[in-house]
């Protein structure tokens, strides 16, 4: 059951927890006047399943689109391996190791599930123009070589009877797969999934929920989570930050956010 | 009963990921390449393939350009034309500068200049998208055809404005110039098809067609995979460039033969070729070749096949049949399949499949 953690290539991934991966801080964020983000600082540590939990509007999907640079914070830093970003682009994040699921579907709905998933090795993929206008020699071994990771992954979700199916035609429970599938494929070391489960029947959630189980411990990738279903949040994850109207009113340990009154008001709401 | 994948397994990857894994398929693109190297040029006479065949692989092969640019990366352009005409124009001087080099390296050469040339009006693709982006491309037309008939630079000073194709050879056969075959023009321009139609393929089924259709589908994303939009979009705009001009250069020297190609390169070829692209099927190599065939062989088969088959229609009368009859056949087709005559076929290829049975 405990094999040792390992990424798709076979590298053994050292498991360590409490390094920090990621730290926000004192972040702020505005389109306008509108204040999507004010202040907020927390952080991720290596290897941990942090869940980021609020409100509708409360500031979490912008909160991920900053730290994967589709967003710009006006102030505050971020973090990242030691490195202090300034205004870094998607594609950079992407190259650093952050991968993302999207809370609306994302996926390459024109192309088979095969192709969607091939598409997250795109920065691992070395072979130029020449040689993929041949398709012979080195850019067909690599097409296989990665074709080989893709497939373990392919097997890892359980999606083999869709592999070749256009993925526009798939049910939602399946598209969401793809993606995380997708997103996997980029070996990531810090995996941002929005809403993962947003919309799925019970089994459904259980499967993801499993999925995101065995991805953190069998290759020791960091995960960040939003998510609305309670007992998914407090099961899952290593510890919690709760964000209302942009700002942070609770981080911890699910159990001790659990008990925060803060949050408590801020989900049945207060008697005035 | 024929058409069918059963007991054919695929045991490694690279089978797997063949262009086309399935038996009967390979057989089937092994015939029609041999109907089109020997059946053709045996059966068909010079007015037909120097009017009904080079046309057409001409035109397939602007269609896959601009389906590499529209259908793939899902960038709407309406500059092929102009692109096609940058393609000739480069060829008309390169083989004035260097008479002694073979024309169908020149010919090849000349699409670098139109992919250069696409390339500086593919860069506002990064900031705007869909009409916006038609209308932006709509300026590469205009300026370029206005700079084919402002420069007398690129027709050598000719009074006349027109291109005049001198005689090139290979292996001591003409191939341009006004003793070349038509035959000989056939069999040059159905290399260069079949050759750049090989390359196109392997370039969508590999990485970078992976990476222009994850543009196409979902740009957010695809940045997310670390797909560097600008350099996904130029690139598309680059090889789409370079099949144009190759068309382009194709168009003057292996099948009019020189004249006044500014007015040929005009808005109305750009129109077609995206009318070709759209009705074959956006996305679809095959496609382009339907697409070419539907909108350019077709016109030409009706205005010289109905008097032939004892219609009694001649001259006008016969084109303006033939009007009517494209127009509602366009109309047809775009009801019955909206994604192209190559998903037509691709689901025919689908009935074929469980025929006689239907489950």
């Amino acid at each position: 059951m405990n094999a040792e953690p390992m990424n798709l290539t076979g590298t053994p991934i050292p498991a360590k927890k409490g390094e920090i991966l990621l730290s926000v801080e004192n972040v702020s964020l505005r389109f306008g006047g509108v204040k999507a983000i004010s202040g907020v600082s927390f952080d991720i540590r290596k290897g941990e399943v942090r869940a980021i939990i609020g409100p509708n509007g409360a500031g979490k999907t912008s909160m991920l689109n900053c730290i994967n640079g589709f967003y710009h914070p006006q102030e505050g830093q971020i973090t990242y391996k030691g490195v202090r970003r300034a205004r870094m682009k998607p594609h950079q994040a992407a190259a650093a190791g952050i991968a993302r699921t999207f809370q609306n579907v994302a996926l390459f709905k024109g192309m088979s599930t095969l192709d969607n998933i091939m598409t997250g090795r795109t920065l691992k993929m070395r072979r130029g123009f020449f040689w993929q206008a041949l398709r012979q020699g080195p850019a067909m071994a690599e097409e296989i070589e990665h074709r080989k990771v893709v497939e373990d992954i392919i097997d890892f979700l359980q999606i083999e009877h869709i592999r070749k199916l256009p993925v526009g035609k798939l049910p939602y429970g399946l598209q969401k797969r793809v993606e995380l599938g997708r997103a996997l494929a980029m070996e990531p070391e810090l995996l941002l999934l929005d809403e993962p489960m947003a919309g799925m029947n019970l089994e459904e959630k259980e499967d993801m929920c499993r999925f995101i189980l065995d991805v953190n411990n069998q290759f020791g990738t960091t995960i960040a989570l939003i998510e609305h279903d309670m007992g998914v949040v407090m099961d899952l994850s290593d510890r919690v930050v709760v964000l209302e109207y942009g700002r942070k009113i609770a981080d911890g340990t699910p159990d001790e956010v659990k008990q925060d009154q803060k949050v408590i008001d801020a989900y049945l709401g207060v008697a005035h | 009963m024929f058409y069918r994948e059963a007991g054919q397994y695929k045991s490694t990857y690279a089978a797997d990921m063949a262009v086309f894994p399935l038996r009967q398929d390979r057989i089937g693109i092994a015939v029609i390449l041999a109907i089109a190297f020997i059946g053709i040029p045996m059966i068909g006479n010079d007015f037909f393939i120097a009017t009904v065949m080079i046309p057409f692989l001409v035109f397939s092969l602007a269609a896959i350009g601009l389906n590499i640019l529209t259908g793939y990366t899902g960038l709407i352009s309406l500059g092929t034309a102009a692109f096609m005409g940058v393609g000739a124009y480069a060829c008309y001087k390169l083989t004035t500068f260097f008479p002694g080099v073979n024309i169908i390296v020149l010919i090849l050469i000349s699409g670098l200049f139109s992919a250069a040339i696409g390339v500086l009006f593919g860069l506002p693709s990064l900031r705007i998208k869909g009409f916006y982006l038609a209308v932006a491309t709509l300026a590469a037309q205009f300026f370029l055809q206005w700079a084919f008939v402002r420069v007398p630079w690129l027709f050598n000073y000719n009074a006349s404005g027109a291109i005049e194709v001198p005689l090139r050879s290979l292996f001591g056969i003409p191939i341009t110039g006004a003793s070349a075959s038509a035959e000989t023009r056939y069999f040059v321009c159905l290399g260069l098809v079949v050759v750049l139609t090989w390359f196109a393929s392997n370039l969508v089924h590999g990485r970078l067609g992976r990476s222009w259709m994850a543009v196409r589908d979902m740009d957010i994303a695809a940045e997310l995979m670390g797909i560097k939009l600008l350099n996904a979009k130029l690139l598309a705009f680059a090889v789409s460039s370079f099949y144009a001009g190759v068309a382009g250069a194709m168009m003057i020297f292996l099948w009019y033969g020189g004249g006044e190609a500014a007015d040929v390169f005009n808005i109305r070829l750009s129109f077609n070729i995206l009318f070709m692209v759209i009705i074959g099927g956006l996305g679809s190599l095959i496609g382009s070749f339907f697409g070419a065939a539907f909108i350019a062989s077709l016109p030409t088969i009706l205005k010289f096949g109905l008097p032939a088959l004892g219609v009694p229609l001649s001259g006008a009368a016969a084109e303006h049949v033939t009007f009517m009859l494209v127009g509602a056949l366009i109309i047809i087709f775009l009801i019955v399949e909206p994604h192209g005559l190559a998903r037509l076929w691709q689901i025919t290829k689908q009935k074929l499949r469980t025929w006689p049975f239907p489950y």
